[in-house]
This record gives C-alpha cells, structure tokens and sequence, in this order.
C-alpha cells in the first residue's frame, strides 16, 4: 500500500486532470477561468508536495531542529500564486468585455454571431 | 556601469512602464517616454551583443546573490542575438506607433497601451536574460498578461475573444513549463539553467525527467505556436491593433522558440533530446505539417493581416525544421531565421499597418488599386513578400539557403525538395496582394487616398530597405548565428 | 578603361535609363527620345568589350560575396558577350518600334511599359555577363519577375490569367527545379563558377549528374522544353514589342543561353556525355521541336502560331547542347542569334499587321500582300530564316546542328530536323502566300502600310537576316572561343 503514502501527489493528478476536462469542455467563459485556476491549484499543491520531508519542521532556525522543509518551493509558489490572481484578473476583466460586446459568455452564442476560426 | 547591463537591459522598460501609466492622459508624452526607453534598451542590448559577439560569456548575479540562491543573468551569443532582435523591432515599432496607435486607440487609453507595451517588451527581454528556470516562468508571464491586454485593445469586438482564447492556450502552455520545471527541481534541487545542464546527466536515465521534458516542450511550443498547438495566433494576429502584431509578430514566437533551443541544447543536452529521445523524429513531422498546412490556408485568405499570420505559423515551421536536423547547420539556419524572419514580418505587417490607416481594413477587396494609391507602401510589402518567399539577394533567401543545405547535409532529399515547394506556396499567397492592389481597379475611383504618413511609412521602408541589406551582405548574420549555435551546442564547433 | 567599369557600364545604363524614364514620364517625346538613347548607349557600352573577348580575355568583376564563396560575379566570356550585343543591338530596333506601336495601336501606360522594359533589358545583361550560376539565376529571377508587368500590361482579364501562367510556371520551375539544382551542385561540387570544361567532372557521381541534368534543364523554364511550354503562348497577350523583343529574343534565349552556359561550363561536354539522361533529354528536346511544330500549324492567329514556333525553334538549341559535341553546341549558339534576327522580325510584321488592321488571325489576312507590301516581304525574308534557306543567316545554324547530329551519329536526330524544317515552311509560308497571292474577302478598302515607325525596323532586322549570310563565319569563330580555356589573367 505504499503508493496510498503519495495521496496528495494523486490529489494532484486528479486537480489537474479535472481542471484541464473544464477549460476544454466547458463553454462558458467564466466556467473555463475556474478550470484554469483548479488546473493552477493543483501545480501549486505539486510544488508544495516537493518541500515536504518527513519529520521536517517549518525551516527556521531553531536549536535542536535538523530536518527543515524546503523553503525554496513555497516561495516560488508564493510568486506562482500572485501570478495566478493577475490571470483570473485579466481573464475576468476580458469576459466582462465579450460581455459588453456580445451579450453573452457562452462561446457558442458568440461563435452565432462572430465567426472566429 | 558597464558591468550593470545585464540589469539595465531589463529595467529600463520595466521601470518605466509603471511612470508611463501614470502619465494618464499626457499620451503624447507617453509615446515619447516609451520611444526613449525603447532605444535606450536598444543601444544596451547593442552594447551585450557586441560585448559577447566573440563567443564569451556574461554572468551577471542579480542583487549581488551569487548562484544557484541568487538569480543570475547569463549572456551569450544566442541570447544576446535575441536582445537584438527584441530591441531592433521595439526601437523601430515606437515611430511607426505613434499615427497609428492614435487612431487605433482611444486617448484616454494611449499612456496604458504603451505602458501594457513596455511590460509585454520587459517580459521578454526576461526571458531571455534570466539563467533561472523559475525565472524564466515568471517573465513569460509578465510579458503574456501584457500582451493579452494589448491585443484585446484592438478595435474589433473580435480582438477580445481572441484575447480571451489566448489567455486560456497560454496560461496552459506556461503552466506546463512550470510543472516541468518542477519535476527538474525534484530531481536536481536546482533551478539554475547551468547547473541544472550540470547535474542532470547523473539523472537522466528516470522518467522523471524525460516526463518533465515532455511536459517543458509541450509548454513553450503552445507559446511558440508549434503546429498544431498554433490555434490561438491567426486571431490575435488578426485582430490585435497594427503595431502590436508588428511587435508580437516578430518577438514573441521568436523569444519562445529561443526557449526552446536553450532547454533542448543548454539544460537537457544534445545527447539527451536527440540520441536518447529521438526528439528529431517528433519536430520534424510536426515542423513539416506547421510549414505545408499553414501555408495552404494562407493562400485562401482574404483578409492579409490573417494571411501574413498563417504565414507566421508556417515560419515557425522552418525554424523547428531546422532545430530538428540536430545539426550545426541546421541550428544556424534556425537562428538566423530568427532575426530574417522578424524584419521580414514586422515590415510586412508595418506595411498593413500603413494600409489599414489609410484604408480602414486590408480585406483583398479593400485593398483594390493600392499600388497606384499608396505606391511606397506597396513596394515594401513587395519586396519584404519577396523576402518572405526567399527570392535571392533577400533576407529570406539567406536563411532558405542555409536551411536547404542542412537539410542536404542531412541526406534529406526530399525535404529539400518540399521547402523549395513551399516557397511557391508563399509566393502564391503573396502574389494574390500584389494582383489585387496592382492590377485590380477600385470600386470608387473618384475616392481620394493618399500614401501613409511619413511617421509610419520610414519605419517600414527602413526594415524593407534591411531585409535587402541583410540579404545582400549576409556575412554579418550568418557569422553571428553561427557564434550563436556554437553557445548553445556548448562549444562544439 | 578598366575591366570593372567596361562591365558595370552596360548594366549601369539601362539603370540610369530607367530613372530618367521614369522622370520624364509625363512628357511623352522626351520620354521616348531617352528610351531610344538608353538602348544605343547600351549598345555602345556593350561593343566596348568586344575587342577583347575576341582577343580571348575574359574580363572579370567581383561585386560582393553573399557569403564565402558565393557572390555576384561577372566575366565575359565569348556567348554572353554574343547574348548581350544581340539584346541590347535589337533593344534599339524594338524601342522605336515600340514608340511607333504604342502610339499607333494606342495602348495605355507608356511610362511603365517603357521602365519595366529597361529593367528586362538589364537582367538580360546581368544573365549574359554572369560568372557564376548563382549570378546568373538571380538576373533570371528579376527577369522574370519584370517582365510579368509587361504581360499583364493590357490590365484585362485575359492579360492576367496569361500572366498569371506565365508567371506561375517561369517561377515554379525556376524555385523548384532550378534552384534545388543549383543548391545540389553547391552542395557537391563545393563551387557555382563558371569554368571551361565544367566543375562536375570527378566531383560529382554520374549518378547525381544525370538527375541534376534533369533538373536543371526543366528548372530553365524559359528554354521551353515540354510539358513546360505552356507560358510562352500564354505570355502572348503582351502588346507585340514584348513579344518581339523580349519572347522571340531576351527571355527565351536567356532561357537557353543558360542552357548552354550550363551545359558547357557547369558540366562540361565529356562529363555530360557519360550521363544517362543527356540522351533521354535530347529525345525530349527531339519531341517538343516536332510536336511544337505540329501545334504551330493548327494555330490560325498569328501570334500564336508564331509561340509554338519559338517552342519549336529552341529546342533547336537545347538539341544542340545535347548531343554533347562542340560542332552542335556551336550550331546552338548561333541559332540564337539567327533565330533572334528572324523571329523577331516575323512579330514585328505581326504587331503592323494589328495596328495597320486590328487583324490578328491569319485567316483574315487574305490579299493583305498588295497593301502592305513592305511588311509582308519582310515577313517572308524572317520566315526564310527561321527556315534556314540561303541566303539567310539561319541556313548556318542549321548546318552545324545536322553537322554535330552526324558526329555524334545520331541519324534520327537528322532525320527529325529534316522533317521539322518541312514544317517550317508549312506554318510560315502559307500567309505570305494567302496575303499576296489570295483575293482579299471585303476588297481591303483604306489599308495602308503601318506608321515609318513600325515599318522601319522590320525592315532592318529583314535586312540583317540576309547580313547574318555573310557574316556567320565571323560569329562561328568568335562562339568557337567558348571551348578555349581562360589565358591566364
């Protein structure tokens, strides 16, 4: 049962692989943008996974302490993360624009009035 | 000061994006501010290419952290010929910017375009700079969140779809490249491009890595519109405002497929990605398709920006053909492909540009008698359409040229002979312009057009005038591109 | 003068002319009056080099490299220097022809037509004087590529899809033929340079040289070997002069001057006689001079007729190189002087007979003979000499090609230019014979001879077929120089 010890390396597997099935299969706008952040979600819990180390404490230096988790991941994901925000941002201030021009969100009400190839 | 280039190189267009913001409605000092950044970054970028033109290399420690903790900025005669090429287009796009942007934008939005712009231009220069894996992520972001708002600023409600389409295909694509580097991180503990290269052999046998080679590659070809992962660019092509297509057209993919030959030749190696994972029997199909496809549905288009961006998705073929010959020749063809075919493109698309102010759309129909209207604008669209096609004494024939020997080098015989046909294929798709703004008559003759205003029309004539230049003394480019595979096939001549 | 400004001056002239064309395109005299001049300078600046060519120096320019061992080179050798006189010498004849037929015939943009003209005439140069293929096929190209606009001039819908055709095929098969040959020999032969005796010999497998032969004659498009002749009559929509000059003389015979520069100087006649398929395309050159010939007779308009004609006639030349011996060679580079002289005499008749009458199908023409009799005797000297009957300069290409086709002992060959002479005369004779011998239909009322200007310079160029007679040896002798080797410079 070793590989019931990777759950949260399984958790992703299925983050990523539900939030990729919405962005490609969800038509409305908004729908897809939350597909995307679960897909992001999943590559930040990834990330947090790798810092793990058993028995590790939060990595500050304390006496008596060997094992610290990495640091470095959590930083990065710090960053990823910020990036994520100004994604949702930009995608959601884009659908309020097809909005305005559109009337709606939904792609295939768009693709009956604009052809897009 | 000297020593600080590195760093210069990024934050002059980085810093000056946030005062440009604030300039507000001052668009006409936006413009200027933009335009003084965008030479100053082109003079650094000169000043790197000739520093490292000799084959050394720079190391530039950010904030005085040494690596692998610190980021560092590494410089060789690759990227800093893609600095070029970044600051060239950005330092002639600034002129050509200013009629156009002004009655393609409205003007309480002018300063925010230029800004969004200077973001987008620091993105990639980034990119290109950084030694960091992570780092690399980060500024494809900076320079894709930018670059979405500005192709969503085009005038057609269809620019923020394809805007929208864009986001959704990037984000995808970089969120790939971060799992892969991920996956690098796990197995090496570094992020650091040359300590990774360093320290992956030990490693190389797992399928750790070749997953996270996998997913890397998928990634940046999404950014670099590989075939058939190019969905997202004819439309933001098309509908992006004329200036940012230039700009786009000619940096963006360029910048990506860089990323791409320093992952494949600097980090995973030569002998990893083309003898243990055979990586030229994946790119050459795909390069093939993305150059055959592309350049068919080109040839039934009416509309020429969307022409020209099939086009661009065809050229992208070329440069991949090349990386997949896994040969020097091939590399060098590939890289200088890089710089042939962003002046080439960007004078095409300033020359639409030119079209769309004075005739409002470059629909084939729209365009009838153009070339008696707009004579100057026309002829550079021949002559960077012939540079497009490769017709001799052009850019584009230099890198045809060189494409076509490594491919007889390769024993390609076929290969060859498919190039020289898609050559006909683009000259196809570009005499179909020409006959419509030469030989057909518009509909309202009485109309009065005049040519492009000299603001717009210098830029163009001036990259048409070097796609000539550069065709006809070749020795510079091919020299440098060939310095330039030698950095990133690691020395090996 | 030095070597250098003796070769640049010819392709500089035409240049200037074009510029000064294009200044004064609004006045019209002026314009023609500097169209005219440009032609004798060039003529002029091109006889400069004669003396020595004949003397058997090569003169050489080096313009600049592209990259190492690849640039724009000149050197004159004896058949360039032939090509060049002859299209610059009949640039002058046509450009007043072209003045009177203009105006007579009242076509529109004179500006253009006379510009685009001159950039013809200086690719024309630039092939003839080309020292190596890559040079070579560069002028080709912006040959090609400036006389589209003059096969589109008409602007009509029948104009552009001629020259759409004519376009699509001259560059398809340059770009994919040719240029895939050129880059071939780069590759195997390490060199593009024009040498006596040829550079493949020993560096390229016989195997690779057959097909590079393959592809390099069907890459020369303009030599109009079959199935890719199709341009040529489709390019005949041009106003005449265009055909006159340009598809009787500069572009076709660029097409087969490079032919035989490629045959003589690329491969070398002994290393061409050892490939295979230096005879399956003589067979095919055999085809398309007779098929080509049978074509022409089913051709009732004249222009036409005269196409297929042309077709036929180079293939003369590419017959020529493919026996693969000097004498035929020889016999090929004059045909294309003397074929220039008749051939283009025949189209200038043609393009009076249209502005004199507005008649272009052959079966109208019946009784013409006694209202224009000047142009119609022209017509039937140019036709005699395009057959190759004494007292005309055609009857001494004719003579070395059944020559070498005996050296070479290829009786069949004979046997085919025999029979296609026969065919000569069964399409050229018969509208000289209906134009003075036949009644005319509707009385002819009010034909007159074409204006001084069309008439004049189909007299000459009739005049110098009959010349051609009696100085084919002088040529012979100065072509005869293309199988020397260089003196040392």
């Amino acid at each position: 049962m070793e590989w019931l010890g990777l759950y949260n390396y399984w958790v992703v597997v299925a983050l990523m692989m539900i939030g990729f099935y919405i962005v490609i299969a969800q038509g409305n706008l908004i729908k897809k943008l939350v597909g995307l952040n679960i897909f992001q979600t999943s590559v930040f819990v990834f990330f947090i996974s790798l810092a793990h180390l058993d028995g590790g404490t939060a990595p500050i230096a304390l006496p008596g302490v060997t094992a610290y988790s990495n640091p470095l991941p959590h930083v990065l994901i710090l960053t990823a993360i910020v990036v994520g925000v100004a994604l949702t941002a930009m995608g959601l201030a884009l659908v309020v624009r097809v909005q305005e021009a559109y009337g709606t969100i939904e792609e295939d009400e768009i693709h009956q009035q604009d052809e897009l190839h | 000061m000297l020593e600080q280039l590195p760093a210069l190189q990024v934050a002059i267009t980085l810093t000056a994006a946030p005062v440009v913001m604030m300039l507000g409605r001052a668009s006409r000092l936006a413009w200027v501010l933009t335009t003084l950044s965008c030479w100053a970054s082109f003079a650094v970028a000169l000043l790197l290419f000739n520093q490292v033109a000799d084959g050394s290399v720079i190391s530039y420690e950010m904030g005085g952290w040494a690596p692998p903790w610190g980021i560092e900025y590494s410089i060789d005669a690759a990227n800093a010929w893609v600095l070029v090429i970044i600051g060239l287009i950005s330092a002639l796009v600034m002129p050509f910017a200013r009629r156009s942007v002004e009655q393609e934008i409205s003007e309480s939005r002018i300063a925010l375009f230029y800004s969004a712009f200077l973001l987008a231009n620091a993105g990639l220069i980034g990119i290109t700079l950084t030694a960091d894996a992570f780092n690399i992520f980060v500024f494809f972001e900076i320079s894709a969140l930018a670059s979405y708002a500005l192709i969503a600023m085009g005038q057609d409600r269809r620019a923020v779809l394809s805007a929208y389409q864009y986001l959704i295909m990037g984000t995808v694509g970089t969120t790939f490249l971060l799992i892969g580097i991920g996956f690098l991180y796990i197995m090496t503990g570094t992020l650091n491009l040359g300590d990774l290269a360093a320290r992956l052999p030990e490693v190389s046998d797992t399928r750790t890595i070749r997953a996270a080679f996998g997913f890397i590659a998928v990634g940046i070809s999404l950014k670099l519109a590989l075939f058939p992962l190019h969905l997202w660019l004819p439309n933001a092509y098309t509908y992006a405002p004329s200036m940012v297509t230039v700009f786009l057209s000619a940096t963006a993919t360029k910048v990506a497929i860089y990323v791409l030959l320093r992952f494949v030749y600097g980090v995973f190696g030569f002998e990893f990605s083309f003898v243990e994972l055979s990586m030229a029997w994946l790119l050459m199909p795909l390069a093939l398709l993305g150059i055959v496809v592309p350049s068919l549905v080109a040839v039934f288009q009416t509309n020429v920006k969307r022409l020209l961006a099939y086009s661009s998705v065809a050229q992208v073929g070329y440069m991949i053909l090349g990386i997949s010959f896994a040969s020097v020749l091939g590399l060098t063809a590939s890289i200088l492909h890089l710089f042939n075919h962003a002046i080439t493109k960007a004078a095409l698309f300033m020359a639409v540009g030119c079209l769309v102010y004075r005739l409002g759309g470059v629909s084939l129909t729209q365009l009838a008698g153009a070339g008696q209207r707009m004579p100057w604008t026309m002829g550079a669209f021949v002559v960077a359409g012939l540079s497009l096609i490769g017709i001799p004494l052009t850019a584009g024939f230099v890198t045809k040229w060189h494409l076509l020997q490594a491919a007889l080098e390769g024993g390609l015989w076929p290969i060859a002979v498919l190039l020289l046909g898609t050559s006909l294929l683009a000259a196809l798709y570009i005499w179909k312009v020409v006959e419509a703004a030469y030989f057909q008559e518009p509909e309202d003759s009485t109309e009065v057009v005049h040519e492009a205003p000299l603001g717009l029309l210098l830029p163009t004539l001036l990259l048409t005038a070097s796609t000539v230049v550069f065709g006809v003394f070749g020795s510079f480019t091919v020299q440098s591109a060939r310095t330039a595979a030698a950095a990133l096939m690691g020395g090996v001549p | 003068m030095s070597d250098a400004a003796l070769i640049a001056l010819p392709l500089l002239v035409p240049l200037i002319g074009l510029l000064l064309i294009v200044a004064s395109g609004r006045v019209d005299s002026l314009r023609d009056g500097i169209t005219v001049a440009t032609a004798v300078a060039m003529f002029t600046a091109v006889l400069q080099l004669l003396p020595k060519v004949s003397a058997g120096e090569r003169p050489r320019l080096e313009l600049f490299e592209l990259f190492p061992g690849l640039g724009i080179t000149f050197e004159i050798e004896p058949l360039g220097m032939v090509f060049a006189m002859l299209a610059s010498g009949l640039w002058i004849i046509t450009a007043l022809y072209a003045i009177g037929y203009m105006r007579g015939a009242k076509e529109k943009h004179h500006t253009r037509f006379h510009a685009f003209f001159a950039v013809a005439l200086f690719s024309a140069t630039g092939i003839a004087f080309a020292g190596n293929m890559f040079t070579l096929f560069v002028f080709y190209e912006v040959l090609t590529l400036s006389t589209y606009p003059l096969v589109a001039h008409k602007g009509t819908d029948a104009a552009r899809a001629g020259a759409r055709t004519y376009l699509g095929l001259l560059l398809g098969t340059s770009v994919g033929f040719l240029l895939m040959a050129i880059l071939a020999t780069w590759w195997l032969a390490g060199t593009l340079d024009f040498t006596p005796g040829g550079i493949m010999a020993g560096r390229v497998d016989p195997a690779y040289g057959s097909v590079l032969l393959v592809l390099f004659l069907y890459g020369i498009g303009k030599a109009a070997l079959m199935p890719f002749h199709r341009w040529l009559p489709a390019a005949m929509v041009a106003p005449t002069p265009v055909s006159a000059l340009l598809h009787a003389v500069a572009v076709v015979k660029a097409g087969v001057f490079t032919v035989l520069k490629v045959t003589v100087y690329l491969f070398g006649l002994d290393y061409l006689g050892e490939l295979a398929t230096s005879e399956v395309m003589l067979y095919v050159a055999v085809f398309t001079l007779l098929a080509a010939s049978l074509v022409a007779l089913r051709q009732d308009n004249l222009k036409a007729r005269l196409a297929y004609s042309t077709v036929s006639q180079l293939s003369y030349i590419v017959v020529g190189a493919m026996l693969v011996n000097q004498i035929a060679a020889l016999g090929g580079g004059i045909h294309i002087v003397m074929h220039a002289f008749g051939k283009i005499t025949l189209f200038f008749c043609a393009g009076a007979i249209y502005v004199a009458t507005k008649k272009t199908e052959i079966s109208d023409m019946d009784g013409l003979g006694r209202r224009m009799p000047i142009t119609f005797a022209a017509f039937f000297l140019g036709a005699l000499c395009v057959i190759g009957i004494p007292p005309m300069g055609g009857v001494w290409s004719k003579w070395h090609l059944i020559m070498g086709a005996f050296e070479a002992g290829y009786g069949l060959v004979v046997v085919a230019l025999m029979i296609s002479t026969l065919l000569n005369i069964g399409y050229l004779i018969p509208p000289v014979i209906r134009a003075f011998l036949v009644a005319p239909k509707d009385g002819g009322g009010g034909i007159r001879e074409a204006p001084l200007l069309c008439v004049l310079p189909l007299s000459l160029t009739a005049l110098g077929c009959i010349a051609l007679f009696f100085l084919g040896d002088n040529l012979a002798g100065l072509l005869a120089g293309m199988f020397s080797v260089a003196p040392a410079r």
